[in-house]
């Protein structure tokens, strides 16, 4: 079928496509500035300084390496796989999100940009930038949708904390999609003067390659303690994916590795209905939102759908494009976890190792137990462990009515 | 048909297709041409708007609420066509639900319709390959936007690939009203002559009759967009058709007063 979007083949393909997906779909005032991010990201890139001053940050601030840990009581108790879980929630600030982060506030400061803006979901990306912000000496503008900032709130209080603007955003579903909408409304009205810091592998290009090699590190690390620890490499690793930052992130460094299963799950709410779920592989259609090409929750009129997830960070109608690339040829698998089952495994990991997940990364948690039984103990299963959970212990006490 | 400015300044017209119902958006469309509008933007509501104020934001919402589809507008398109056949056409669309219609049948159905051109937000020329091709076999402009941050080389590409006219933006930002121009307007006009000779139209804030005047004196024809939204969300439907014409006649007076 044609496609405007589709390059008629894949050696036409342009930086910043991922197979046909991608794209830099955006009002031409953007244009100019994501020509100078592609261009001052490239320079930092090359540049020596710049690498040896992220990684002194991601290690002396952010906490790295997290550890890889084996999850022995689990192990015993599924009777099949062993697990193993990539500690990304003790990182600082409680999630991957400040690999991100760190990577792109200096990027900000190296660029002369003074102003912060970002969206939030979950809080967790907000909570980076707030923290990052604060480090460098830079304003900080966080867009949030009202019922994220309800379902979040012990975040918006760190943020305020921080010293961050959090700006409510009451315009559609009121979640993750509408307060990117509403950071690029800002972004291209303030465009000369402010840095935009996406938080997910998403949007217009350079960000999903961009936010992919500041989350590689998850998967560098990874590889590197699995070989130190079994000599061999895993026979899976599980994700959770909203916009899909510590999926790719930890996918990326094994993608040649064929035999490694790459798994991602995403939020299957609480029902198949377009809606009811944010499960982009399971329901939506190749299109463009907030300026990337990729798998879209949408009506049969290419409206964006509404979508439901326990977790706010898994709770959007579209996904990074690298992963919609993944899915087509097949090197990545994407299932999907509901809410209840989520929540289940959030109690499970908490009961069985003392560690309480976050609800997005309580979906990949929930696909290790389901599939683990089945293995043998010979199969390695890592579960990349995004965030923790004590951002959700408001939901978490009304749901599991602690 | 191709778009004509008939007028010094022109005046392009942006109306919500389906705010606050199809049948009205008609009548202020025939409204709004004979009181002189030389071109009528069609625009598709869509659910994520994120080049839009809160003005057309409201509007789209209120369109989507009562089921505005694409085809919808495409029809609106042909009815205006067949009773107003002077007046330029365009179809205003971010990309996605032309996607999902099928752009190879949007664009047969739009020519079909008497669609002169196409303008989607989140298209930039860069991208365009395809679209280009299909705007071009079926005989449809298209018109890309030009903001005050494009550079030069930009300018070029954007004038290179534009038919009908080159929409000026007039200041970085979303859709909505201003107080005043800024100068970027301007200076981004100038540039955009260098590369071509098409009608230039300068949009995003443009709200009164000062405004338009000041247009006219840098530019082929003023977008007025927002302004007209909200005198829609403000008035009863059946008298909105009016309160546009009004409107429209009221941008022009100082623009006539500038010509003696």
């Amino acid at each position: 079928m044609a496609s405007i979007l589709h390059p008629a083949s894949p050696s036409q393909s342009r930086p910043g496509r991922f197979g046909v997906y991608g794209g830099r779909y955006v009002p031409e005032t953007l244009v100019y500035a994501l020509d100078e991010l592609e261009r001052e990201y490239e320079a930092a890139k090359a540049d020596a300084a710049f690498h040896a001053e992220l990684n002194a940050l991601l290690h002396d601030y952010a906490g790295r390496p997290t550890p890889l840990y084996l999850s022995k009581r689990l192990t015993e108790q599924l009777g099949g796989a062993k697990i193993y879980l990539k500690r990304e929630d003790l990182l600082h600030t409680g999630a991957h999100k400040i690999n991100n982060a760190l990577g792109q506030g200096l990027l900000a400061r190296r660029m002369g940009k003074k102003r912060v803006i970002a969206e939030t979901g979950a809080g967790q990306h907000g909570v980076a930038t707030a923290t990052v912000c604060a480090l460098l000496g830079l304003d900080c503008v966080i867009y949030m949708g009202d019922v994220d900032m309800e379902r979040q709130a012990l975040n918006v209080q760190r943020m305020r904390l921080l010293g961050a603007e959090v700006r409510g955003v009451s315009s559609g579903s009121k979640t993750l999609k509408d307060a990117i909408s509403e950071a690029m409304r800002d972004w291209v009205t303030n465009v000369r003067t402010t840095y935009y810091l996406l938080g997910s592998a998403l949007g217009a290009h350079p960000y999903p390659t961009m936010v992919r090699d500041f989350q590689r590190v998850i998967g560098r690390e990874l590889k590197e303690q699995i070989l130190a620890k079994e000599g061999r490499l895993p026979a899976a690793i599980i994700a959770c994916v909203g916009g899909g930052s510590n999926s790719i992130g930890a996918f990326y460094e094994f993608i040649p590795d064929r035999a490694v299963r790459l798994i991602g799950v995403e939020a299957g709410g609480r029902g198949t209905a377009l809606g009811e779920h944010a499960a982009r592989f399971q329901g939506g259609a190749p299109g463009v939102l907030q300026g990337t090409y990729s798998y879209v929750l949408q009506d049969e009129d290419g409206q964006i759908a509404l979508t439901h997830s326990v977790s706010a960070g898994l709770d959007y109608a579209s996904i990074g494009p690298e992963h919609a690339m993944l899915h087509d040829s097949g090197r990545a698998e994407y299932v999907s976890c509901d809410d209840a089952t989520a929540l289940d495994a959030v109690v499970k990991l908490a009961r069985t190792e003392g560690i309480l997940p976050a609800l997005e990364s309580a979906h990949a948690v929930a696909e290790a137990l389901r599939i683990a039984p089945a293995l043998i103990p010979h199969d390695i299963l890592v579960v990349n462990l995004s965030g923790r959970g004590d951002k959700d212990m408001g939901i978490l006490a009304r749901e599991l009515k602690l | 048909m191709p778009i004509r400015f008939a007028h010094q300044p022109g005046l392009v017209v942006y109306l919500t297709a389906g705010d606050p119902s199809l049948d009205a958006t008609r009548e202020i469309a025939f409204a709004a041409i004979d009181a002189g509008a030389d071109v009528i933007e069609l625009g598709v509501p869509f659910s994520d708007p994120l080049a839009d104020g809160p003005i057309i934001q409201r509007a789209s919402e209120r369109a989507l609420a009562h089921g505005t589809r694409l085809r919808d507008v495409v029809g609106l398109a042909g009815e205006i066509r067949t009773v107003r056949p002077g007046a330029g056409l365009v179809i205003f669309s971010y990309l996605n639900p032309i996607l999902r219609y099928g752009l190879g049948r949007f664009a047969d159905d739009a020519a079909a319709a008497g669609v002169d051109g196409v303008l989607a937000t989140d298209m930039i020329v860069e991208e365009a390959g395809e679209y280009l091709a299909e705007l071009e076999r079926a005989g449809l402009a298209p018109i890309f936007l030009a903001a005050p941050t494009s550079p030069d080389e930009r300018l070029k590409s954007i004038a290179a690939h534009s038919k009908g006219f080159v929409y000026a933006i007039s200041r970085t930002g979303i859709t909505g009203t201003r107080a005043s121009l800024t100068t970027d307007a301007a200076a981004l006009v100038k540039r955009i002559r260098r590369w071509t000779k098409l009608p230039v139209a300068v949009g995003f804030g443009i709200s009164n009759a000062e405004h338009v005047a000041q247009v006219g004196e840098l530019a082929d024809a003023a977008v007025v967009g927002s302004a007209i939204v909200e005198l829609i969300e403000r008035s009863q439907p059946d008298e909105a058709p009016g309160a546009v014409a009004r409107f429209i006649k009221g941008l022009r007076l100082p623009a006539a007063a500038l010509a003696r």
